[in-house]
């Protein structure tokens, strides 16, 4: 096990910059998720890690040794890959096997290190079979052996449950949890999926076209994202965003002025200055639906029920507000027609004002 | 799957396209196998029923057989032949997949160049380079020698092209989970993309070694120790012997095509085999 250190860490391809000067410290035990869109440079962050793509310039540590020109095979780092990148042409076992291959170990040793990883992931009734013959979820688990078998100080996961049904993928990450919490080894995780993200990392790092726009644990990515990227990219569904201006210490809405109400709003945090164009962003969990007794809030939203979406434990409902939609979660014992008028309410906690031009979170 | 338990649409109904397929195939068959047969059917007569045309011989025997089998020199030749086109088969199977796997696989200034320069070899015919081989073998002392007869084929172009095409299809992933495995890259060409090209290997082990088991133009310039003749130059230099002896030369054709269907059988399978494995990956 060991920490991973990235100092200026730079990616170019040619002419073409795809990482602009990565910092992170990932320490040694932690669970860290990479996320962003697709293109922002994860894997290519990933596979600087591995030693698969040289790194243009900055520093790279494991366990305070700066391995910049060390090859993959003396860096001992384990990677799971997307497609597996299990062979066709052997079996589990023989999978499992091409971890140790580096290994002293005897070939008793090596069988009982190969059994012992099968029984940890369930695999032992196939170890003879070949990948061919496995489902999905088995040629993952697989995969994930072959990195567990030997001792790696750390392990990289590159999507690695993305060719996986959802139900499959629900399972995988369960397992990869546990996995965790049982070896306590530094893992560095890849994916798109932001569900996967937050209930897999201990910290979170979101990136967009080559840099990291943040680095958090999740609920603190969660309830103040530093920008409006983060914001929608964290929770599902995305969080409501509502454009507006600040006119001396009062928000304004413009068009949406008639259906959003936020004079109950005490003050805006001190120096928004007046003319600023803002974002205003609420959550559709955080909004609270307002019928007959007329609960105190501070923030209070009418809209138009477009659609409504009903989930079994809650339901998501879709607003037509004067300017633009909102989301709402609503109690699954409600049901609503469309055209319907409703009401919502907000606290002013959970009202997070981004800056319009910078996107950051100014409040 | 549903696919295969639905019955063939084909099934029990004969196409007119189908009959007309099949009579071409069944003609062409005939075309092909007419002299694979007479070929049989004349080293089963004696010399004086060779002119006789019938497929069946009117009298057949083993004596040409027997003859050729215990002539030493056929024997020798047959050996020459199985040595020189089993190493120039290894040889290809080994540096044409390397140098194919390095082309594949690796970036490297001027890769596009070797790469033309090795293709465009393919265009020369074999005829045009003997002159330069044997100018070469000679200067450097291999006339009358294996190594002579051997040396032009140990590296083949189409070999390199054949096996970039198919390493260019294994993905990139294989290589770069044994490369953080921790396998130095021979090991990742020996143990992982090798195997994985396996129906490749198998196709240029076949063509390779019929190839040299046929060739006889640069067998005949390079020896003319009898005793280095491989077997195509061997028969036919029983034929301008004394009279042409075509009983004995069939009955060695016929003798030198047992190897190679025993080849072909044998690399079959893992044809077979290997495009089964290139459905699975990833
Ligand atoms: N070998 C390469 N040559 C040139 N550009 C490359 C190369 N590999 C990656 N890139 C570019 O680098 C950028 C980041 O790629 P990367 O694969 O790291 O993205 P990613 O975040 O993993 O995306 P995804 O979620 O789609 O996997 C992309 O714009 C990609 O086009
Ligand atoms: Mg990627």
């Amino acid at each position: 096990m060991a920490r991973i250190e990235l100092e200026q860490i730079v990616k170019r391809f040619g002419s073409l910059t795809t990482v602009h000067g990565i910092d992170l410290t990932i320490e040694d035990g932690e669970f860290v998720v990479l996320v962003g869109p697709s293109g922002c440079g994860k894997s290519t962050t990933l596979r600087m890690i591995a030693g698969l793509e040289a790194i243009s310039s900055g520093t790279l540590r494991i366990g305070g040794e700066v391995v910049n020109d060390h090859e993959p095979k003396h860096r001992n780092i384990a990677m799971v890959f997307q497609n597996y990148a299990i062979y066709p042409h052997l079996t589990v076992a023989q999978n499992i096997g091409f971890g140790l291959y580096t290994s002293r170990l005897s070939k008793a040793e090596k069988q009982a290190r190969i059994r012992e990883t099968a029984r940890t992931l369930s695999l032992e009734p196939y170890l003879e079979r070949r990948p061919a013959a496995l489902s999905g979820g088995q040629r993952q688990r697989v995969a994930i052996g072959r990195a567990m078998v030997r001792d790696p100080v750390a392990f990289l996961f590159d999507e690695p449950l993305s060719n996986l049904d959802a139900q499959l993928r629900a399972q995988m990450r369960l397992e990869i949890k546990q996995l965790h919490q049982r070896l306590g080894s530094t893992i560095v995780f890849v994916t798109h999926d932001q569900v996967e993200a937050m209930s897999l990392a201990d910290r979170i790092v979101v990136m967009r076209e080559g840099r990291i726009l943040q680095v958090g644990a999740p609920m603190e990515l969660y309830n103040r994202p530093a920008d409006i990227f983060t914001a929608r990219f964290i929770g599902t569904p995305e969080m409501n965003m509502i454009d507006a201006t600040i006119g001396d210490g009062r928000v304004d809405l413009g068009a949406n002025a008639a259906a959003i109400d936020v004079s109950g709003l005490a003050s805006l945090p001190g120096d928004l200055g007046a003319g600023r164009s803002v974002v205003l962003g609420v959550r559709p969990q955080e909004l609270t639906l307002l019928n007959g007794e007329h609960r105190d809030f501070p923030i209070r939203i009418e809209g138009k029920v477009r659609v409504a979406e009903p989930h079994g434990s809650e339901t998501f409902v879709l607003l037509d507000l004067p300017a633009g939609q909102i989301v709402a979660r609503a109690p699954s014992t409600v049901s609503f027609k469309a055209g319907d008028p409703v009401f919502f309410g907000a606290t002013a906690e959970s009202l997070r004002i981004f800056d319009k031009q910078t996107e950051k979170l100014i409040g | 799957m549903s696919e295969s338990t639905k019955p063939l649409a084909s099934y029990g109904t004969i196409r007119p396209g189908r009959i007309v397929a099949w009579t071409i195939l069944f003609l062409g068959g005939i075309v092909m196998m007419t002299p694979l047969l007479f070929m049989f059917s004349t080293s089963l007569k004696s010399a004086g029923h060779v002119y006789d045309l019938r497929l069946i011989p009117d009298q057949p025997t083993l004596a040409n057989y027997i003859k050729v089998l215990s002539d030493g020199r056929f024997a020798r030749w047959f050996v020459n032949s199985t040595l020189i086109a089993t190493i120039v088969t290894l040889s290809c199977l080994f540096f044409d997949s390397l140098v194919a796997y390095t082309l594949a696989k690796f970036e490297f200034p001027g890769r596009r160049v070797v790469f033309l320069a090795i293709l465009s070899t393919l265009m020369i015919p074999t005829e045009m380079l003997v002159i330069p081989w044997y100018l070469m073998a000679s200067k450097l002392g291999w006339i009358d020698s294996y190594w002579g007869i051997m040396f032009p084929g140990l590296v083949t172009a189409f070999g390199v092209f054949l096996m970039k095409q198919f390493f260019e299809t294994v993905p990139n992933d294989f290589l770069e989970a044994a490369r953080v495995d921790g396998l130095n890259e021979f090991a990742i060409w020996w143990k992982v993309a090798l195997p994985l090209v396996t129906p490749a290997l198998s196709a240029l082990a076949i063509f390779t070694f019929l190839g040299n088991w046929t060739a006889f133009f640069w067998p005949l310039i390079v020896t003319t120790d009898q005793t280095l003749y491989t077997l195509p130059v061997g028969l036919s230099s029983f034929a301008v012997e004394q009279s042409i002896q075509w009983e004995l030369i069939m009955t060695g054709a016929a003798l030198a095509t047992i190897p190679t269907l025993a080849i072909f059988l044998f690399f079959q399978r893992y044809i077979v085999r290997g495009v089964m494995l290139a459905g699975v990956k990833g």
